[in-house]
C-alpha cells in the first residue's frame, strides 16, 4: 500500500482522534478495576498481572467479581466466566485480522490487543489505512493506559474504599452504552439489543456472575442463523460500528 | 487453586481466544453469516454488560444511582455528546446522587 510521506489522510487523523477519545475514558476505569480486584482480595501484582495479560476489561471484572464473592474456591466458576465473556474477543480477531496482514510478531500483538474498543475504533473508518491506525492507537492507548490506571486503582484502593462513590461503576455502565448506541441503527441489531438486555436482566439474580451476558448471547447467535429481521446481506457491511456516535 | 493459578489459568486462556481468531482463514470474516453473528454478539453482550454493570451487585439485581447516571448518559449520547463527556457526566451523576442521598 502506498503512503505519503508527509501528509496524512483526514480519514486517519480522524481515527487517530477516536483512538484518543475512545482509549483515554476507557482507560480511565482501569482505576475502578485496580481498587474492585484488590477489594475482591487479590494483591496488586496478581491485579496488574490481569491487567497484563489477561486484557479484557469485561473478563476481568468478571473474573475478580467472581472472587470477590466466593473467593479462591469460586475458581473454576471465576475462570470460567472470564473465559466465556473473552469468546466474543475471537470473533473481534475474526474481524481484525484482515486489517492487520502477515507477520507472525505483528500479529500475536494484534491479537493481545483485540478488544471490544479496538474493533469497534477499526471497524468503523472507512478505508485500510484508516483501520489499521485506529486499532494500533486504540489498542496502544487503552493497553498503556489501563495498565497504569489499574496500577494506581490497586495501590490506592485502600484508601479510596468504596470505588461507587466517583461513580466509576456508572461511568462503566455508560462506555458500554456508549459502543452499543452506534450499533443499534437498524431492526435487527435493535432487536438483539433489547432481547439481550432482558435475557440478562432476568437471569441476573439467579445465575452466577458472567453467565447471564453468555445467555444474552445466546440471542445473537438464535437471530443470526435464521436472520429474523434481517435486511439484505449488503446492508449488513454498513452496519458497522461507530464508537463514537457523533459523526 | 490458589489465587494465583486463578489468575494464570484465566488470562492464558483469555488471551489463547483472542490468538484463535487471528488462526482461523480470513475467509471466515467473510460469510455472510458470520459477520452477521459478530455483529450481532457484539451488540448482544454489550447490551447485556450494560445491564449487567447498571443493576449488578453481590444481591443479583439492585436499582440505584447508576440507573439515571445511565439515562443521562443516554439522552447524551442520543444528542451527539462525545463520548469521553458522557462518561464524565454518568459518574458525576451517580456520584452527586450518592453524596446526597
Amino acid at each position: 500500500m502506498t503512503r505519503e510521506p508527509r501528509t496524512q489522510p483526514p480519514e486517519v487523523t480522524a481515527a487517530i482522534r477516536s483512538s484518543f477519545a475512545v482509549g483515554l475514558a476507557v482507560a480511565a476505569y482501569g482505576i475502578s478495576f485496580g481498587g474492585l480486584s484488590v477489594a475482591a482480595g487479590l494483591d496488586v501484582w496478581q491485579t496488574c498481572v490481569l491487567s497484563l495479560l489477561m486484557f479484557s476489561g469485561g473478563s476481568q471484572f468478571a473474573l475478580v467479581g467472581v472472587l470477590a464473592t466466593g473467593g479462591a474456591a469460586a475458581g473454576g466458576a471465576a475462570i470460567a466466566s472470564a473465559v466465556l465473556l473473552g469468546t466474543r474477543n475471537s470473533l473481534y480477531a475474526l474481524r481484525v485480522a484482515p486489517m492487520i496482514g502477515p507477520g507472525r510478531l505483528k500479529r500475536l500483538l494484534a491479537g493481545h490487543w483485540t478488544i471490544d474498543e479496538s474493533t469497534a475504533v477499526a471497524a468503523a473508518q472507512p478505508t485500510l489505512e484508516s483501520q489499521r491506525a485506529g486499532f494500533w492507537w486504540t489498542g496502544l492507548i487503552i493497553y498503556v493506559g489501563w495498565n497504569l490506571t489499574t496500577l494506581i486503582g490497586a495501590l490506592i484502593g485502600d484508601q479510596l474504599g468504596d470505588v461507587s462513590r466517583y461513580g466509576l461503576d456508572a461511568a462503566a455502565a455508560a462506555a458500554f452504552l456508549g459502543l452499543l448506541w452506534p450499533r443499534l441503527k437498524q431492526l435487527q441489531p435493535i432487536t438483539v439489543a433489547v432481547g439481550a438486555a432482558v435475557v440478562a436482566a432476568v437471569l441476573m439474580p439467579v445465575l452466577p456472575a458472567g453467565v447471564p451476558v453468555l445467555a444474552a448471547a445466546l440471542v445473537a447467535v438464535v437471530v443470526g442463523l435464521t436472520n429474523l429481521f434481517g435486511t439484505r446481506e449488503s446492508d449488513i457491511a454498513e452496519a458497522e460500528p461507530d464508537p463514537m456516535g457523533e459523526r | 487453586m490458589t489465587i494465583w493459578h486463578i489468575v494464570l489459568l484465566a488470562s492464558i486462556a483469555v488471551l489463547a481466544l483472542k490468538l484463535a481468531g487471528f488462526a482461523v482463514p480470513a475467509s471466515w470474516a467473510e460469510k455472510p453469516t458470520v459477520a452477521r453473528l459478530a455483529n450481532l454478539l457484539t451488540v448482544a453482550l454489550l447490551s447485556a454488560l450494560v445491564v449487567v454493570q447498571t443493576f449488578g451487585s453481590t444481591r443479583g439485581f439492585e436499582v440505584d444511582a447508576r440507573l439515571p447516571a445511565v439515562a443521562v448518559a443516554a439522552v447524551l449520547f442520543a444528542l451527539r455528546v462525545p463520548f469521553i463527556l458522557v462518561i464524565i457526566a454518568a459518574a458525576l451523576v451517580a456520584a452527586a446522587i450518592r453524596a446526597f442521598s
